[in-house]
């Protein structure tokens, strides 16, 4: 639980107080676990809900711009600056530890709006529609969010000296 | 299709959501412009990355650690 917590805040004592708020939430609602719905996963649904809780209540610090991290386009919509192969697979890349506390740290400069949506989905493996409810807003919005999230972290990955070793 | 259009599209068609019609328009897209070819094969590597670098080094929480943590709170409460 605290490992789901210290992911999607940076600070360690948030994420320790995250888990505390979670037990508490487990505790006050265990009479309202449904018992077709696996343990594990209601647990993780109130820890994540907590960590959310605990960021919204941060005060945000300044953002990168989304819209700077995202693909640019020539008027007859080719890519103004074309983009290439990666000189390393993902495999190789991520047998440097060095190198997976960089990616860690360029997922923590997306803006909080968008790396949540691509933790929700691609980490927590949460579907469309339970992150959709979980951050309450459409199931369009969580898709627009997501594909951007990932292509803002595509461009600030790609922009690592490693990458292109 | 423009670069722009599929990048636009690029996550519906990894998603298998385009219609046929649209798809295949995207793989002809593909198969002639190879920096859109890059743009997907890189795109594909950053999730890729993203789940490796985010996953539990321990693994998954098992089943049976949340039940025995249930069972405690439940007998926790009891004894309030």
């Amino acid at each position: 639980m605290l490992a789901v917590a210290r992911r999607f805040l940076r600070a360690e004592e948030d994420a320790r107080d995250a888990v505390q708020d979670a037990f508490l939430s487990a505790f006050r609602a265990i009479d309202r676990f449904e018992g077709d719905a696996r343990l594990s996963t209601w647990l993780h649904r109130i820890v994540v809900n907590a960590a959310l809780m605990k960021l919204r209540s941060r005060q945000r610090k300044p953002e990168i711009s989304i819209e700077e991290l995202l693909p640019k386009y020539l008027e007859d919509g080719h890519h103004a600056d074309p983009p290439s192969l990666w000189q390393r697979s993902a495999e190789s890349l991520l047998e440097q530890h060095e190198l997976r506390h960089a990616v860690r740290d360029q997922i923590d400069r997306l803006p909080d709006n968008y790396r949540t949506v691509l933790l929700l989905r691609d980490i927590e493996e949460f579907t469309t529609d339970e992150t959709a409810q979980i951050l309450d807003v459409t199931e369009n919005a969580v898709k627009i969010r997501l594909h951007r999230a990932r292509q803002a972290l595509r461009e600030l990955i790609g922009a690592l000296p490693e990458i292109q070793r | 299709m423009t670069c722009r259009d599929l990048a636009d599209f690029l996550m519906a068609y990894l998603d298998d959501e385009l219609p046929a019609d649209q798809r295949a328009s995207f793989s002809a897209h593909l198969d002639e412009c190879p920096p859109c070819l890059a743009y997907l094969k890189t795109y594909e590597e950053t999730v890729k990355l993203g789940k490796s670098v985010c996953s539990d080094p321990q693994g998954p929480v098992p089943d049976d650690v949340p039940e025995r943590l249930i069972q405690a709170i439940l007998s926790a409460r009891e004894q309030n």
